[in-house]
């Protein structure tokens, strides 16, 4: 029934897939498209294959930056949020500032980080961060700040003190918000990423695909292309489950056999 | 340790411009149920929030005694409206909320909450989650809640007034034989409810208003429905209630 279910779910998004596809090889049938323009699937699945180490070696990189940039931007922007949450006067300094901080195109951002912290690692899971920060941060402020009186009301009958009433009460009533904040992060942090290695870098997926496209190596860039996506899915995918792991008592409410 | 009375004094309260009302007094008995009854608006809400220190948006203020001369702190129990259950917790983790929420329950706890299960009739309910339930059997899961919490002074704002009649009544029952022998304040806008539960009767009424006392039927609470008393006082009641606005 379970496997029945999952095969079902799988089904439509591989068929729609399989659709694209086939409009992309059939665009390029009709149009003659030189393929240097645009490469047939077929290109773009054998370069998969035949580079497949150098795809690998760049990807490694790139997905290290991609979990590093998650992981500090979701602990910094969390981190911002109980604080925010817990002190007036960082709400009155910091809040403002933030909103500013946002008016920044990120593009812009990246030379700077480059000319200050090389063209290394550090920069892209940086860059990362940041863009994964603001979400984060906000929509955990958000729900933190939109816990129902009533529990707050429970929490000062039983004597709380504020910093119990933060993270027992006010914590676990945000996880619905924080985690639309969460999947937003999921699906930016691999821009913030290729964005860095766009701007300034010897080695990642965004390096391989400005290579490849000086090369009129086109089949190899969608190639990076297609890697690229795939990780893109598979973080969503795995951010989704975690925060399904972290609110059992919604799984439960999905399920209508009850 | 027996429950203490309270005494409320200098009680007011000023909505907007608009004095609900003014220098306020009323006594509590010690183990005692108190019904505090009034329209709509009438501050009876604002009046227990007021005593149990909780928030509230418009300017009040009020005195407050207990007959012993402890401090209230940490002897009183809140039940709301909406029955509170947190969804991240099992039944039998809302049953125990606060331990949980002042750090980690004990085996101790745990048998506690699950005996308190028990008593309101959902032992076979202890791990669902709380959206597995019905409406009246979260407000019983709240009931528990309240009582884990071992509390002398119980203070209820309308805790049965989001459940069908039927369960309201068997909640009633409930509640009384649980809660005897504590000091209970409820507020509720129901005079059947309030007939039947409580050992005195105070309406809010007039503008700034005032407490009034109201005769209670004779006979152990909770009292049956089909006593003829019941009825007569409860048509009182209303009349009562009614004169608060066109009087």
């Amino acid at each position: 029934m379970a496997e029945r279910r999952a095969w079902k779910r799988w089904v439509r998004p591989l068929l729609a897939l399989a659709v694209l596809v086939a409009i992309w090889q059939l665009v390029l049938t009709l149009t003659g498209v030189p393929r240097y323009i645009l490469p047939s699937p077929a290109a773009v699945a054998s370069a998969l294959i035949e580079q497949r180490e150098l795809l690998a070696r760049h990807a490694a990189i790139t997905a290290i930056e991609i979990v590093a940039g998650l992981i500090g931007g979701i602990l910094l922007g969390l981190t911002t949020a109980l604080a925010l949450a817990r002190f007036r006067a960082l709400r009155r300094t910091l809040l403002p500032l933030l909103l500013i901080s946002q008016a920044i195109p990120l593009f812009a951002l990246a030379p700077i980080l480059m000319l200050w912290l090389g063209y290394g690692l550090g920069p892209k899971i940086l860059m990362a961060m940041v863009i994964i920060y603001f979400p984060v941060a906000s929509t955990g402020y958000d729900g933190l700040r939109q816990t129902p009186q009533g529990w707050l009301d429970l929490a000062r009958t039983f004597g709380l003190s504020r910093r119990q009433r933060l993270l027992k009460a006010q914590l676990p009533a945000a996880l619905p918000s924080l985690a639309s904040g969460l999947r937003m992060a999921a699906s930016a942090a691999p821009i913030g990423a290729v964005i860095g290695e766009w701007v300034g870098s010897s080695q990642g997926l965004g390096y391989l695909m400005l290579n490849a496209n000086a090369r009129l190596q086109i089949d190899l860039m969608f190639a990076a292309l297609v890697v690229l996506v795939i990780f893109a899915v598979l973080l969503y995918f795995g951010v989704d489950a975690a925060l399904r792991a972290a609110m059992p008592w919604q799984q439960d409410r999905m399920t209508p056999d009850q | 340790m027996p429950p203490p009375g309270l005494v409320v004094r200098e009680a007011s309260l000023t909505f907007g411009d608009r004095p609900l009302f003014r220098a306020l007094q009323a006594r509590f008995d010690a183990g005692s149920w108190t019904c505090l009854l009034g329209r709509s608006g009438s501050g009876k809400s604002s009046l227990l929030r007021m005593i149990a220190s909780l928030r509230l948006p418009d300017n009040h203020h009020l005195e407050l005694d207990t007959s012993d001369g402890a401090p209230l702190r940490g002897r009183l129990a809140w039940m709301a409206q909406h029955d509170l259950l947190v969804p991240w917790h099992r039944v039998i983790g809302n049953v125990m909320l606060s331990a949980h929420w002042r750090g980690r329950p004990t085996a101790q706890d745990r048998q506690r909450a699950e005996r308190l299960l028990a008593q309101v009739g959902l032992t076979d309910k202890a791990s669902r989650w709380p959206d597995e339930l019905s409406g009246g059997q979260r407000q019983r899961v709240a009931l528990a809640r309240t009582l884990f919490e071992d509390a002398s002074i119980v203070l209820m704002d309308e805790p049965f007034s989001a459940v069908d009649a039927i369960t309201r009544l068997e909640l009633h029952d409930l509640a009384s034989r649980l809660l005897d022998g504590r000091t209970v304040i409820m507020v509720t806008h129901d005079p059947l409810e309030a007939l039947r539960l409580a050992d005195r009767i105070l309406i809010l009424q007039g503008e700034p208003a005032r407490l009034v006392s109201m005769p209670v039927p004779e006979g152990r609470r909770p009292r049956p429905l089909d006593s003829r008393e019941l009825s007569h006082r409860q048509a009182e009641l209303v009349a009562e209630l009614r004169e608060v606005t066109h009087g």
